[in-house]
């Protein structure tokens, strides 16, 4: 089986607070921010390794399975392929572009390219990148394709002859459980990296994954500079045009200071006069 | 973020970014959450042992044909430096096994021992310690007792040694002993007879790290325990140049471990009117650490650059150890007080930086042997020893 993983860079999402609004609202400013993978991306890197290999022995993948990474953006979003490929991935697909030159419907287009090129099984993405969060790749792509699709996955079972696969979405109250005949398109959430949300029938069920994406061992990081990246222009792919564009951007207003009451009958008092909670 | 005040990320390749990324990434996943225990009850984190082969921070820095995993100095350094920002014990630990064992075997070693050890090192499957100092002979170890005496069937070994980390996790010593007076290195096993390990209690630092003493009575080793290629006190100061190495990176990240969290503190923490990060008392303090931390950032990088084009020298070394350690101890120091009481708790990782960095300003050299290191570097007159006057 061989699974397709998109991966965007985003500005250092543990500092988010740091970004800046240009003067006019025309773009958002990130200088200084180390650029890192999307966290839900890194997620899906995590879940598709899950997917092709024994989780007891991490190292390989499973004979037949791969695992193929690809990004549009910046030649040094090569470091981003890079971590993955020492994760585990098997090779990565760099197409050179500026993010000011893409939006989702663009960027959904660009991968039905690389698909109808790659051939995967699956493609396995995060729901949305921390940075513009959209939440519409994903769906897009699935439409281009006319693939089935499985949003917001928080559990993912692979069928022991790998045709289909059984994604668990939360939603409220409950788990929704969707069946997807292969090839499917598969946006994945937080919780997918739970010691046990993915099933292969490799993995011993007894087995614990840590919470969360794994770190690539040193020995890993050395062996995935000769896992094979390759690069090539964005409009290699014969795609264009961009439909949506910015009008504005805001910082969200300053929060007001709270007040203190003196007791609890102020409080009550309060709620039901002014802030209408009783 | 972590502290680059000077953006030396952008002087970083890919895979040395990757390297303190993922370092880091294992040290917060699997260190962090129990170090403060360990270090409270006295413990090392037997269990991460073989986390830390699978990671391959074990002789990280040595070559891929024995199974390590052949990173670049300043790769190295920067997995010290996130290592430390977890625990300098933690540290010690990787340092005494990759710089202090794994390397002297790989530099005056035979071919043999280098396939017969550095493997199962590198995994953590065999662990080492670093047998030189004595309780008689830290600084001075020049003037060591122990002593080797040619047998029959290769060696008999006789000493103490003092101040061991890794003691009593080891399965091998490098003993350092005189043998027809020269001072020669030898991997002993620790299951022989007449070696006993004993623990040193009641440390009030590097609590998450065993300490020991090393006692060897007619300890036999075979000719095959001895490593051929080094003579004289230059074989072991040779494995201290790498530990120091790795030391003067290391502790940049318990220095910036203390000031994140004291910054973040600072900003939470209002005492009269505003954040105590709003005070010029606070400020200064954060500007001078901060232009510490910098300045010894810069130190280790180009020491790194230096150690990659093989042109590093000992004494180079010492000053980033002196300097860098001073500062870290400093550092924390000065961050416990900007926590107040909350600094001297468990609660915050400052107060076991703070005690921990007191041994790593005494060991490898101490702060005033580097100095010493420094002052013969500049006068061409060594300080260390004279003649003692004549009392009358």
């Amino acid at each position: 089986m061989k699974i397709l993983v998109p991966l965007k860079r985003t500005a250092d999402p543990d500092n988010a607070n740091k970004i800046k609004i240009a003067p006019g609202g025309a773009k958002v400013v990130t200088d200084g921010l180390e650029p890192k993978p999307n966290p839900f991306d890194e997620y899906a890197v995590e879940s598709a390794l899950r997917l092709t290999e024994n989780g007891t022995n991490p190292k390989a993948r499973l004979a037949g399975d791969s695992v193929v990474v690809a990004t549009f953006g910046a030649k040094e979003a090569s470091q981003t392929l890079r971590q993955a490929l020492a994760m585990g991935a098997d090779s990565g697909l760099l197409f050179e572009a500026s993010d000011e030159n893409l939006d989702g419907d663009l960027v959904a287009r660009a991968l039905a390219k690389v698909v109808e090129r790659e051939k995967p099984d699956l493609v396995v993405m995060g729901k949305q990148a921390v940075d513009g969060d959209s939440n519409q790749v994903g769906q897009i792509l699935a439409e281009r394709l006319g693939w089935p699709s499985a949003t917001f996955a928080m559990s993912i079972e692979l069928s022991q002859d790998k045709k289909s696969v059984i994604v668990g979405r939360e939603v409220d109250g409950g788990v929704i459980k969707l069946k997807l005949a292969l090839p499917a398109v598969i946006t994945v959430d937080l919780r997918i990296v739970a010691p046990k949300s993915i099933t292969n029938h490799v993995t011993p069920q007894t087995h614990n994954y840590q919470e969360g994406a794994r770190y690539a061992p040193l020995p890993m990081i050395m062996a995935a500079k000769k896992k094979p990246l390759a690069e090539a222009p964005f409009a290699s792919l014969g795609v264009e045009g961009v439909k949506t564009s910015y009008v504005k951007f805001e910082a969200p207003p300053a929060r007001k200071a709270g007040i203190k009451v003196k007791d609890v009958p102020e409080l009550v008092q309060r709620l039901r006069a002014e802030a209408k909670a009783l | 973020m972590a502290t680059d005040f000077y953006d030396i990320n952008d002087l970083l390749t890919d895979d040395e970014r990757l390297v303190r990324d993922n370092v880091r990434s294992l040290v917060s996943s699997k260190i962090l959450p129990s170090i403060g225990k360990h270090f409270e009850e006295g413990t090392f984190p037997t269990e991460l042992i073989a986390e830390f082969g699978r990671a391959g921070v074990l002789g990280a820095n040595l070559p891929e044909e024995y199974e390590c995993a052949g990173m670049s100095d300043i790769a190295y350094g920067l997995a010290m430096q996130e290592l430390e920002r977890g625990d300098s014990g933690i540290r010690s630990f990787c340092s005494v096994q990759g710089a202090l064992c794994m390397y002297p075997i790989y530099a005056y070693g035979t071919e043999a021992q280098r396939r017969k050890y550095l493997p199962g090192m590198a995994k953590g499957e065999i662990i080492g310690c670093f047998g030189l100092t004595e309780p008689d002979f830290g600084s001075n170890p020049g003037g060591m007792l122990t002593r080797a005496e040619r047998t029959n069937t290769g060696f008999k070994l006789n000493g103490t040694k003092r101040w061991i980390t890794n003691g009593n996790l080891a399965h091998i010593a490098i003993i350092w002993a005189k043998l027809d007076g020269r001072i020669r290195g030898f991997i002993v096993p620790t299951n022989a007879p007449g070696f006993t390990a004993q623990k040193i209690e009641r440390k009030f630092s590097l609590r998450a790290s065993v300490t020991s003493e090393l006692i060897l009575e007619d300890v036999y080793v075979g000719e095959d325990a001895l490593l051929p290629n080094v003579e004289g006190l230059k074989g072991p100061l040779g494995c201290l140049t790498q530990a120091r190495y790795g030391i003067a990176w290391g502790v940049i990240g318990a220095a910036e471990a203390c000031f994140e969290c004291a910054v973040d503190y600072a900003k939470d923490r209002v005492q009269f009117s505003r954040p105590i990060a709003g005070y010029q008392l606070v400020q200064a303090k954060f500007a001078h650490i901060l232009t510490e931390i910098t300045k010894a950032q810069l130190v280790t990088y180009r020491l790194g650059q230096l150690k990659q084009a093989k042109k590093m020298t000992p004494q180079q070394v010492s000053l980033a150890k002196r300097n860098n350690v001073a500062m870290a101890l400093e550092t924390a120091r000065t961050c416990r007080d900007v926590l107040g009481g909350n600094g001297i708790t468990y609660e915050y990782p400052i107060g076991r930086h703070m005690l921990n960095l007191e041994t790593v300003f005494t060991y490898e050299g101490t702060h005033d042997i580097h100095s010493l290191v420094l002052g013969q570097a500049i006068t061409g007159i060594p300080a260390y020893d004279a003649p003692m006057p004549d009392p009358r």
